[in-house]
């Protein structure tokens, strides 16, 4: 089963619930892997401390031309609809930034003086630590496009009984790419207007794909009460809520609050194991 | 000229956008970019009144005709984003756009339709005008949509003859990030001392770097750690990146968000007050 933990608003504590989830799990001896998808800004293993025990580039394929058989036909740049292949002076020129690798003019390009070959846009570090095997992307800087990399990381440890992926923030294309063909999606957001209004954006994408979720409330005390009426009548399912606290936000400036969480609310956390597990079910059942 | 102040973070939830729309409120003349456009949350603070909206036409979706489609299956070979069913339909948030499938069709079966997703908008604030955007739910081409709002908002600071965009950006070193800052006079970075927002602070500085673009930092709830306060200040001198100031934990944040209020029009306790600091010398540093 796979469960994405994703939010909109960034900073709500997705990393945080991620961690506690995979925690919940291995400890209870099942089999299961925490993905860090939010390959601009992997935090997992600034939590997790776990071991690196390999390192994969991943690539994107670009077009390379082979100037020699090119005729300076145009086809590659009239079929490119993202304009990263123009023709000056009778010759291609390749904007690699631009290129969504779709394969367009390889294909096109009558005298075949096309190929295609990898662009390295960053790499999957994995490795395994008290029970949990790990998979992180790391988008490298100044790359424009890190789907590609999140569905490589979405790859990894395929074995796992349960994998656990932490999304980056947000409700685009690499939000939807993290989150899409999981099971189950856990929102965690926090009472107040920012973090509203990016959940109701994040629970429409999430419905927009057919995925069944819950909502975790983080800070739970810090927005007053209008906020439970809110989430109501939204038909949103609170499945979890952590109140705000010192202990906690100073722990987590540290890189150690997980225990911590683990031991005081293990009951909302299994909570939202058991409540992801029965919702994924009845899911695939209709 | 126009001078540019872009307001970024790396990690999500710093307080971007706290501190972006108390810039709003401080600054005379000027106009105000919400490209976070994902997840806006700039029109919860300035409250806009839209006096003009656009539908945002980001390329193209492919559509299948299914009377005139054989079931060849070609498409199916040449689509990258495995955005077309077994039975010849088309995954509308999978599709990019490319139209591949619609040029190598045998049965010219394909469509190539416009595709609308989002819309932007231009509004009076009670702190001027604000270009913003709702981009439609599962969309892409975020960074198409930041560069039009960017271009807009310079456009009526041109008519205006105002010398400022204030710009509130997104989250993360990706798409939208690298529209954002490109053209920036100035990027202020919004951090916090936990691992996370130094981690990723680094690599929005290496970012703003990489793109030679000038950053300032500053921290916020700052008293949570006060050793990774002086980490990130040893970090940013040795890198050659102003420190503008250390906003200190302070409920009203919260408060001021709560009643639809910038935090320097809703308080005047401590973290209002360096806000005020920063702006101070943001609004030099700026040009």
């Amino acid at each position: 089963m796979n469960i994405a933990i994703a939010s909109g608003k960034g900073g709500t504590g997705k990393t945080t619930v991620a961690m506690a989830l995979a925690t919940c799990y291995a400890r209870n001896s099942l089999s299961v892997a925490l993905l860090d998808c939010d390959v601009e800004e992997p935090n997992v293993n600034l939590f997790l401390k776990a071991g690196i025990d390999t390192t994969e580039p991943v690539s994107v394929l670009i077009p390379e031309v082979d100037e020699p058989s090119c005729n300076g036909c145009g086809e590659c740049e009239r079929i490119c609809a993202f304009n990263a292949i123009v023709l000056v002076r009778a010759k291609p020129l390749l904007f690699a930034e631009m290129c969504h690798s779709c394969g367009g003019c390889y294909h096109v390009c009558p005298e075949r003086a096309i190929k295609e070959i990898g662009k390295e846009i960053g790499f999957i570090e994995s490795g395994t630590r008290d029970g949990i095997a790990y998979a992180g992307g790391r988008l490298n800087i100044g790359e424009a496009m890190s789907p590609p990399l999140i569905r490589e990381v979405k790859r990894r440890h395929s074995d796992s009984g349960t994998r656990i992926i932490d999304s980056p923030p947000g409700t685009s294309c690499p939000a939807v790419e993290a989150v899409k063909d999981s099971d189950f999606v856990v929102l965690v957001t926090e009472p107040t207007p920012f973090g509203l209004n990016d959940l109701n954006l994040a629970a429409g994408a999430v419905r927009a794909l057919g995925i069944p979720f819950g909502v975790v409330v983080n800070r739970a005390d810090i927005g007053g009460d209008s906020f439970t009426a809110e989430y109501a009548k939204r038909g949103y399912d609170i499945i979890a809520s952590i109140p705000h606290s010192r202990e906690i936000a100073e722990g987590y400036s540290r890189g150690d609050c997980v225990s911590y969480i683990v031991e005081r609310f293990r009951a909302e956390i299994e909570n939202i194991a058991s409540y992801a597990e029965h919702q994924a079910r009845r899911n695939a059942r209709v | 000229m126009i001078r540019e102040l872009v307001v970024i973070s790396g990690k999500g939830g710093t307080g971007k956008t706290s501190v972006a729309a108390s810039f709003a409120c401080l600054s005379q003349n000027k106009v105000i970019a919400d490209c976070d456009v994902d997840a806006a949350d700039m029109h919860l603070v300035l409250r806009p009144d839209p006096v003009h909206s656009e539908i945002f036409e980001s390329g193209m979706k492919a559509w299948i005709d299914r009377d005139a489609c054989s079931s060849c299956g070609e498409c199916l070979h040449y689509c990258r984003f495995d955005a077309i069913s077994d039975d010849f339909v088309v995954d509308g948030i999978s599709c990019e756009g490319c139209g591949v499938c619609a040029h190598f069709c045998p049965a010219g079966a394909i469509e190539m339709r416009n595709h609308a997703s989002g819309e932007w908008f231009v509004s009076d604030t009670h702190c001027g005008p604000l270009v913003h955007a709702r981009l439609g739910i599962a969309e892409g081409n975020s960074g198409k949509l930041v560069t039009l709002i960017k271009k807009k908002a310079r456009e009526i600071a041109q008519e205006k003859g105002y010398d400022l965009v204030i710009v509130d950006g997104s989250p993360g070193t990706g798409c939208p990030v690298i529209a954002t800052i490109s053209g920036a006079s100035l990027v202020l970075v919004v951090t916090e001392p936990t691992v996370s927002g130094i981690h990723d602070l680094q690599r929005v500085l290496n970012l703003t770097r990489h793109f030679n673009v000038r950053a300032a930092v500053c921290v916020n709830k700052a008293d949570i750690n006060p050793d990774n306060v002086a980490e990130i200040r040893e970090f940013c001198s040795v890198n050659e990146v102003p420190v503008a100031g250390a906003i200190p934990y302070d409920m009203d944040v919260t408060r001021a968000q709560i009643a639809g209020k910038s935090v320097v029009e809703y308080s005047s306790g401590p973290a209002a007050a360096e806000i005020r600091k920063i702006w101070e010398e943001m609004k030099h540093a700026v040009g």
